[in-house]
């Protein structure tokens, strides 16, 4: 499998900020990857060295093979939608889309039939005419699209673009350009700041924080094996209880309990554990609960109704836990006040290690 | 980072230092042009006529560049008739800037909180008298305040006024007329502005209509307020035409007193003195207003 | 913003407001009437009482009066030529002050593009006659034009200043993005969306061009149409002015109409 990009030790300085940290990353050809993280990490500036609108001050950024260098973004083989669409507001949507094949001086027959195309592909053909003022947002970001893609670039970059949209348009985009991906077979790079969204769209994620690429990995292996406290407290929720390694299967946490969890840490050293509250299984005191179970005895503080799930509050000896039940008939409902045992697999207790 | 990383980085800075000196120099060539313009035709004869205002005056009225005196600036300090000038004219200059902003804020408080479509009228009907020639807009009171003039008859009719062409009340009318826009849009683009969802606020809290203009209103539309003052009392500091065309012998402002010794007393170091004082004191005025928090005009 | 409305609810003080607007417009534009009503005046002299009756006398003359229109003439050749240079000029400044973030001496023209705009009239008038004599230049129709430009560059470096500020950046960078140069993304993309603050500040360049008095009658060698009607008015009061300046109001009247008109098109 080829590489689409290719960062280096790339590092970026505005002034005395860093805004990106010595990353190194390889993005697959064809594959969808989110760069992930919070306002400011650094995901946006990584995307615009790519697109070649800032420059790395240290390393080196390759496309298919090719150096970058100083290549300016007219003459690199990938195109951007941006986050605020960027639209032509003076050109009609079919001007938009044709721009770049215009820059490029395709023949005006192929240009004609590949906006066309483009255009189809978007279901926007009816509104060739009307000018981006007249669309709606939805509308407005696959004209985005289609105008990038028109293009056939080697590598799509595509910067927060659902982030205007109101939720419900945002779930469905977030399926057609999935959809559109793997149809298209572009390599996709996406920035967002919403875990959920990179978690449904992406083949990989690349989580960042204060300019550094902390955990690179399948949805599965980042939301299931977080390697940072960062990584784990970022995507999704968590329960993080700190505690020492007594050995390869057994951690003791902070207040003294102790609960078996696979870990090749050195034995002594601090931890904390990180479990995500839907692993949990509550039992009652006078129930029986299954062997091998890592367990923590406490009492129900709160209980909040989230509709298709209870979230529970259980203060233990460790800490107070935070406990998602389904609000599913054969789940029982526990009260504040309850007592109740709360417990979780050994498979679903993450060791991390700083 | 491998042995070849300081490699990279130091290629990499270099890179992009050169790219960005590139975009630098690109910058300064598109400025280039009208940088040097100015450099030419504002800067230097601004040191010349700075220059001037330290010669002596020959016969004919042009600068002696040898002699080199302080008399002018003197002449600005202790000559009697320049200091009741020069204080006539901050004066006037003040005195119009309250009246344009006692007349202009009720006019454009009325224009911003009508509807959208009004507003726009309302609007154009304020620029057509803006857009047209300033000289024919005081002409037109020379008319009327003339002895044969509309005003003047309605005066004398009800017994109020006689013929007021010449006097200083004639002057104050011409800047007012003249320089009301500039009062008007900027205070327009405030008001127009503002979040009445504050105003309701501060009625939600018993504020009474008056209270919550003066707490609230009036304070959040201080910069229309501090730009139209600005945009008017400048100009009216420096006036010519309209003290000359309005005003008489008794009026006399620093913009005429400076024509006069250019093209008549011909007394150029005075002249030049006197202009430069006008534009250190511009000049103070203005930055006074960038520092309160203004970022352009 | 419909919630302003609501604001002046309390009907009296409304009435007051509007009654002070109106006024206010009477004021605006009165003299103006006046004005154009008498240059249709038969009679030489003015005051109702003295109507005589309908005329295109005082225009007839007007048109007869060889030194006036040849100071028309010079007004416009000075107006659109100083005009054209100052757009170009100042449109190149504006985009240097906002396109590129930073090169060598970018403060102190940022500071000297303002001057022209805050010093007064008479000071400036005062330095360009002092600038010329000094260099042995004779005064003439190339000073007054050359005068001219040099406040107006500031003036349409602004405005269209104002107007690249509210261009959103991102949209350059897509141009580039879609592989346009740096020549034809300014072309393609940014000059058309900046055309109306462009050629706002040409009509505002060529506004103060035409209005000018004060710098043009220090550095004039023949007189431009301003300066000529400012001597005649000096020497006396004649229709004939009143004349002058209705045309030069429906002059100014077809201009802002024809700008607002543009406008609406955009």
């Amino acid at each position: 499998m080829s590489v689409a990009v290719e960062l280096s030790n790339v590092t970026k300085l505005f002034g005395d900020v860093t805004a990106v940290d010595d990353v190194d990353l390889s993005i697959t050809d064809g594959e969808f990857f989110s760069l992930l993280g919070p306002s400011g990490c650094g995901k946006t500036t990584t995307l615009r060295m790519i697109a070649g609108f800032d420059f790395p001050t240290a390393g080196s950024i390759q496309i298919h093979g090719r150096e970058m260098k100083l290549e300016p973004p007219n003459k690199r083989p990938v195109n951007t939608v941006f986050q605020s669409y960027a639209l032509f507001p003076h050109m009609t949507v079919e001007d938009n889309v044709a721009f770049g094949l215009q820059m490029k001086k395709v023949d005006a027959g192929d240009m004609a039939a590949r906006v066309k195309r483009s255009l189809d592909m978007v279901q926007l053909t009816h509104r060739a005419d009307a000018r981006p003022s007249q669309l709606s947002g939805g509308q407005q970001q696959r004209v985005a699209l289609a105008r990038a893609l028109v293009n056939e670039p080697e590598v799509l970059l595509l910067d927060e673009p659902l982030g205007a949209l109101d939720l419900k348009l945002r779930q469905a985009m977030q399926i057609e350009l999935k959809e559109l991906q793997e149809r298209v077979g572009i390599t996709f790079v996406y920035v967002t700041h919403d875990q959920v969204e990179a978690l449904t769209m992406s083949d990989r994620i690349g989580v960042m924080d204060q300019g550094k690429l902390l955990q690179v990995g399948a949805p599965e292996d980042i939301y299931e094996h977080p390697k940072s406290r960062f990584v784990a407290d970022f995507i999704g929720e968590i329960n993080l209880i700190p505690g020492t390694v007594v050995d390869g299967s057994t951690v003791k946490l902070q207040a003294g309990a102790n609960i078996n969890a696979s870990t090749e840490v050195a034995a002594g050293t601090a931890i904390t554990i990180a479990v995500r509250p839907e692993r949990f299984v509550l039992y009652r005191v006078d129930e029986s609960v299954p062997e091998g179970l890592n367990r923590l005895s406490g009492t129900i503080t709160r209980r909040v109704y989230h509709g298709d799930v209870f979230y529970y509050d259980v203060e233990t000896s460790e800490g107070t836990i935070e406990v998602k039940e389904e609000n599913r008939p054969g789940v029982s409902l526990y009260g504040v006040g309850d007592a109740a045992i709360v417990t979780w697999d050994v498979k679903a207790t993450t060791v991390v290690a700083e | 980072m491998t042995a070849e990383a300081p490699e990279i980085a130091r290629a990499s800075s270099q890179l992009e230092a050169a790219a960005e000196k590139a975009e630098s120099r690109r910058g300064l060539t598109l400025a280039a042009p009208s940088y040097l313009y100015l450099i030419v035709l504002f800067v230097s004869p601004l040191v010349i006529i700075g220059v001037y205002s330290f010669a002596s005056r020959s016969r004919t009225g042009r600068p002696l560049l040898e002699d080199w005196n302080l008399d002018s600036w003197a002449k600005i300090l202790g000559d009697e008739l320049i200091r009741s000038i020069a204080l006539r004219s901050v004066v006037v200059a003040l005195v119009t800037t309250m009246l344009c902003l006692a007349v202009g804020y009720p006019f454009a408080y009325y224009i911003a909180t009508r509807s959208e479509r009004v507003r726009n009228l309302l609007l154009v009907l304020v620029m057509i008298p803006f857009w047209t020639n300033f000289l024919v807009r005081t002409y037109a009171w020379r008319v009327l305040l003339g002895e044969d003039g509309p005003v003047t008859e309605i005066g004398r009719a009800l017994g109020l006024w006689d013929a007021t062409l010449f006097t200083l009340p004639a002057v104050y009318i011409g800047l007012v007329y003249g320089y009301l826009p500039f009062m008007v849009l900027p205070l327009y683009a405030s008001i127009e502005r503002l979040d009445w969802s504050l105003v309701e606020a501060a009625r939600d809290l018993y504020a009474s209509g008056f209270r919550a203009f003066l707490r609230v209103t009036l304070p959040l539309t201080r910069p229309g307020i501090i730009a139209g003052s600005i945009l008017v009392f400048i100009p009216s500091l420096g006036a010519y035409v309209t003290p000359d065309i309005l005003g008489g012998a008794k009026t006399t402002l620093l913009g005429n007193y400076i024509v006069n010794q250019y093209l008549t007393a011909r007394n150029w170091p005075l002249g030049s003195s006197v202009s430069m004082a006008i534009m250190i004191v511009m000049l103070i005025a203005t930055v006074w207003y960038f520092r309160s928090g203004a970022r352009t005009l | 913003m419909s919630t302003n409305q609501r604001t002046t609810a309390n009907r009296r003080l409304n009435r007051l407001l509007a009654g002070h607007t109106w006024v206010v417009y009477a004021f605006f534009y009165l003299p103006i009437l006046v004005l154009i009503i008498f240059s249709f005046n038969e009679s030489r002299l003015f005051g109702f009482q003295n109507w005589e009756g309908l005329s295109l006398k005082w225009y007839r003359q007007m048109f007869a009066n060889d030194n006036l229109m040849q100071a028309l003439r010079i007004s416009l050749v000075v107006a659109v030529g100083s005009t054209i240079v100052s757009t170009v000029l100042g449109t190149a400044a504006a985009l240097a002050l906002e396109r590129y973030r930073r090169w060598l001496g970018k403060r102190a023209f940022d500071a000297l593009l303002y001057l022209p705009v805050i010093i007064p009239d008479v000071t400036m008038a005062a330095m360009l006659l002092v600038f010329f004599t000094s260099l042995g230049q004779q005064l003439s129709t190339v000073t007054i034009a050359l005068s001219h430009i040099a406040f107006n560059i500031s003036f349409v470096s602004i405005v269209v200043r104002a107007r690249l500020a509210n261009l959103d950046p991102a949209l350059e960078e897509a141009a580039a993005d879609l592989y346009a140069s740096r020549w034809h993304a300014f072309r393609r993309v940014t000059l058309p969306l900046i055309m109306p603050g462009v050629l706002g500040g040409a009509l505002l360049a060529l506004t103060l061009s035409l209005d000018d008095v004060v710098i043009t009658q220090f550095v004039k060698g023949p007189d431009t149409l301003p300066t000529f009607v400012f001597g005649l008015i000096k020497r006396s009061v004649t229709p004939e002015i009143n004349a002058v300046s209705s045309l030069m109001l429906a002059a100014s009247g077809v201009l802002v109409l024809g700008s607002l008109a543009l406008q609406r098109r955009q």
